[in-house]
């Protein structure tokens, strides 16, 4: 028999015991949806989580360093002079090179400092991050006060609100300079309201920072354009025992040379914000005010690698970067990119194995979910089991009469299996939106409960394309399970026995 | 393969048993049936209850298999054919009528017809045209729409005969096929059977236990006795007339 044809039969027969197969159907259908209703609840928990990751950058981030910075490195590799002479530096080639990289679509230099930044009359020790402009993505910028950058290179600071609660604070009492907890949250800082903290928008800071000029430095001339005053520090370093007078040479044999110079840049406070934004490896997260990496970059300022170059006497340039951060377009881009990275001659880290933790834990949790929901299926496809054989005891002269007119074994099965196919595709179509009907109730009274807890509305399921198909696909294939038993009780029938008694 | 007279053989059974076990005992329903049945010929099968004539019916039919002997149909063995095979001969070689009818009550009588074409893959454009047909044949095209439990018994006999010729099968087999009707409606079927007979050249296998209608119909009376052939001739014969 043709398939049409058994659609055709099959539809009819359902609709002959059109109320009993209703039922089973919505055994079937709500089956269906307590499965998609928890799906779309690991579906929806799962892309809340990751969505924040992934829009923090912590997914699709690679920290690249030189292989002699890396924490893996022996420190008896890292004295052999033959080693680190081999040792690819991080420079302006490097980063073009990494930039070229296939999925790279932001490479940006890691710059973080500790220093002085005053207000006024008041000075603070703090910690400063570059920002690049993708970070505007990041959500610790949706509420904030005041806007983002305004370009990549704009004299301009955002500050965390610590900060922010610091600087208006009254003075302390002891004088106006005096030391912060690098981190945020690390001090109970005042209370201060919005107005206050929406007042310092437009105002100006001073970065007060040590500019790295590549030596040897002529006789010292400050900058008229930059800097009020600068103090002149002679940084060198070679062999141990070298004296100041060899280090000259020593730029010209792989030794660290160069001034720092005491610089100070104004910069207009465009925006202060509740969390930390994310935008690199190591440094933003502890910072508490936040420069455009454009214009951290043209600042040169001197940071702790740097000095730590110094102290181990490696071999590097004023214009070496100490970190760059690579990223990519998706997070699946990670460990190809981090191999292409390895293998041009550099350390790289990221969190892929910390999402790879993360996913593991939701396919654990998506598993579970499912199981739970596939029960009430499970049920259903007994009542579906029940019904056809039901059928198959009432229709039993019908099988006979169609066996007698030229109806194979196979038609008859097929012709029971179809019958439990369209109960499955009916029951999971129904299911499926009776599942999303659900979820839709969910984030409803969720959403009602965070408004009264004062906390933005979220989207806690999801019913995603592959999750209704899915849904359906399952419901078809445990219905043709539960088919199989009435299919081959029916194509086992003997028409002579039926045609006789019935 | 042909008898004496030239015709072909339409049905040729030898040696054929049907043998049944219930608990200890073997029921040998049809025990070493030999016969063979000519094209377009009327044959009865008569005897009394548990006779075989049905057993030998369905055996023609491959709604059976014999438990041993062989039973041809256009040459090819029965016995020996799988399944599949045997459900191809049941809807294009012979065409079925029963006592109770077998109409499906919830078709319609032109779906009822149909359900031979549907089983046969018939191209739907070709099937109204073949079910008009079978229904004019019998006299019911009418009634087409109507479902079986709107018309009489003889009606419905004639509708069951409508949905036997569609697929334009070379062998009829009745059983018992005026058992559920008055007299009156009993004679109309044979008597359209029997045109069909001439018109169509389709051989007809009568069960019955009515020997006035064999009598009436076939060309040749086959008695059944326990599973074995105990007589067979033409209506008249004197060891047809010894048996009664």
């Amino acid at each position: 028999m043709k398939a049409n044809d058994l659609i055709e039969l099959a539809g009819r027969n359902l609709r002959e015991s059109s109320f009993r197969n209703s039922l089973t159907t919505m055994g079937v259908a709500v089956g269906v949806a307590s499965l998609v209703a928890m799906l779309s609840l690991g579906a929806g928990l799962q892309g809340l989580v990751t969505s924040r990751f992934d829009r923090s950058g912590l997914f699709n981030t690679i920290g690249v360093f030189t292989a002699r910075d890396f924490r893996g490195m022996e420190r008896g590799q890292r004295r052999s002079g033959v080693l680190e002479a081999s040792v690819r530096p991080l420079d302006a080639a490097a980063r073009k090179e990494i930039a070229a990289l296939p999925d790279v679509v932001e490479v940006y230099p890691e710059i973080r400092l500790l220093t002085d930044v005053s207000f006024g009359d008041r000075s603070l020790f703090t910690s400063v991050s570059g920002l690049s402009p993708s970070a505007r993505q990041n959500e610790a910028f949706e509420n904030m006060h005041g806007h983002f950058f305004s370009s990549p290179d704009a004299p301009e600071a955002i500050l965390h609100v610590d900060f922010a609660r610091e600087i208006l604070a009254p003075a302390n009492a002891s004088g106006d300079t005096f030391s912060l907890p690098a981190g945020p949250g690390a001090a109970a800082a005042p209370d201060v309201s919005d107005a206050q903290l929406n007042s310092l928008l437009g105002k100006q800071i001073i970065l007060h920072y040590g500019e790295r000029v590549p030596a040897p430095p002529p006789a010292p001339a400050p900058r008229a354009a930059k800097a009020a005053h600068a103090d002149h520090l002679r940084a060198a370093s070679s062999s141990a025992g070298a004296s100041p007078a060899d280090s000259s040479a020593a730029d010209d044999s792989d030794t660290v040379s160069f001034s720092v110079v005491r610089r100070d840049q104004p910069l207009r406070i465009v925006g202060i914000v509740d969390m930390a934004p994310y935008a690199g490896i190591t440094a933003s997260s502890t910072a508490r005010v936040f420069i455009p990496v454009g214009l951290a970059e043209k600042l040169h300022p001197a940071m702790a690698s740097n000095l730590r170059d110094i102290m181990q006497a490696r071999p590097s340039s004023s214009e070496d970067y100490s970190a760059l951060i690579v990223r990519v377009d998706d997070p699946a881009r990670v460990q190809p990119t981090q191999d292409a990275l390895k293998g041009m001659g550099f350390r790289t880290f990221s969190l892929l194995d910390a999402t790879k933790s993360l996913r593991r834990v939701f396919v654990i949790l998506d598993l579970f979910l499912a199981i739970f929901g596939s029960v009430a299926l499970v049920v259903a496809s007994l009542g579906i089991v029940n019904t056809l054989v039901m059928s198959v005891l009432e229709r039993r002269r019908e099988i006979g009469v169609l066996k007698a007119l030229g109806a194979s074994d196979a038609d008859v099965k097929r012709l029971f299996f179809v019958e439990a196919g369209v109960m499955g595709v009916a029951g999971g179509a129904f299911g499926v939106l009776l599942g999303w009907l659900i979820g839709r109730a969910i984030n409803f009274g969720t959403n009602i409960y965070l408004s009264r807890q004062d906390l933005p509305h979220e989207t806690i399921t999801l019913l995603p394309l592959w999750l209704i198909f899915g849904a359906v696909a399952f419901a078809v294939v445990v219905s043709l399970l539960s088919g199989i038993y009435p299919a081959a009780r029916a194509a086992r029938l003997d028409p002579v026995q039926v045609l006789r008694y019935e | 393969m042909s008898d004496a007279d030239g015709a072909p053989s339409a049905i040729r059974a030898h040696n054929l048993c049907r043998h049944y076990t219930m608990g200890d005992s073997v029921v040998r329903a049809l025990d070493g049936v030999s016969l063979e049945v000519r094209a377009g010929e009327r044959v009865a099968l008569v005897g009394a209850s548990g006779s075989g004539k049905s057993t030998l019916l369905h055996l023609m039919a491959g709604l059976d298999r014999p438990t041993s002997g062989s039973i041809e149909t256009q040459g090819r063995d029965l016995a020996s054919m799988s399944s599949g095979d045997l459900a191809v001969h049941r809807r294009s070689t012979v065409g079925m009528i029963f006592q109770a009818f077998h109409l499906l009550p919830r078709m319609s009588l032109q779906e009822n017809v149909e359900l031979p074409l549907r089983l046969a893959e018939v191209a739907r454009d070709d099937r109204p045209s073949r079910v008009r047909e079978a229904l004019d044949r019998v006299g019911l095209a009418a009634r087409a729409r109507h479902r079986p439990g709107e018309l009489s018994g003889g009606e419905q006999q004639r509708a069951a005969i409508a949905r036997a010729l569609v697929n334009h099968p070379s062998i009829l087999l009745a059983d018992e096929p005026t058992g559920n009707l008055d007299s009156r409606n009993g004679d109309e079927i044979m008597r359209l059977i029997g045109s069909l007979n001439e018109s169509l050249n389709m051989t007809v296998v009568l069960v019955t236990h009515e020997q006035r209608l064999a009598a009436a119909f076939a060309e040749r009376i086959v008695v059944l006795s326990d599973g074995r052939l105990a007589a067979q001739g033409p209506p008249g014969d004197p060891a047809l007339e010894a048996l009664r």
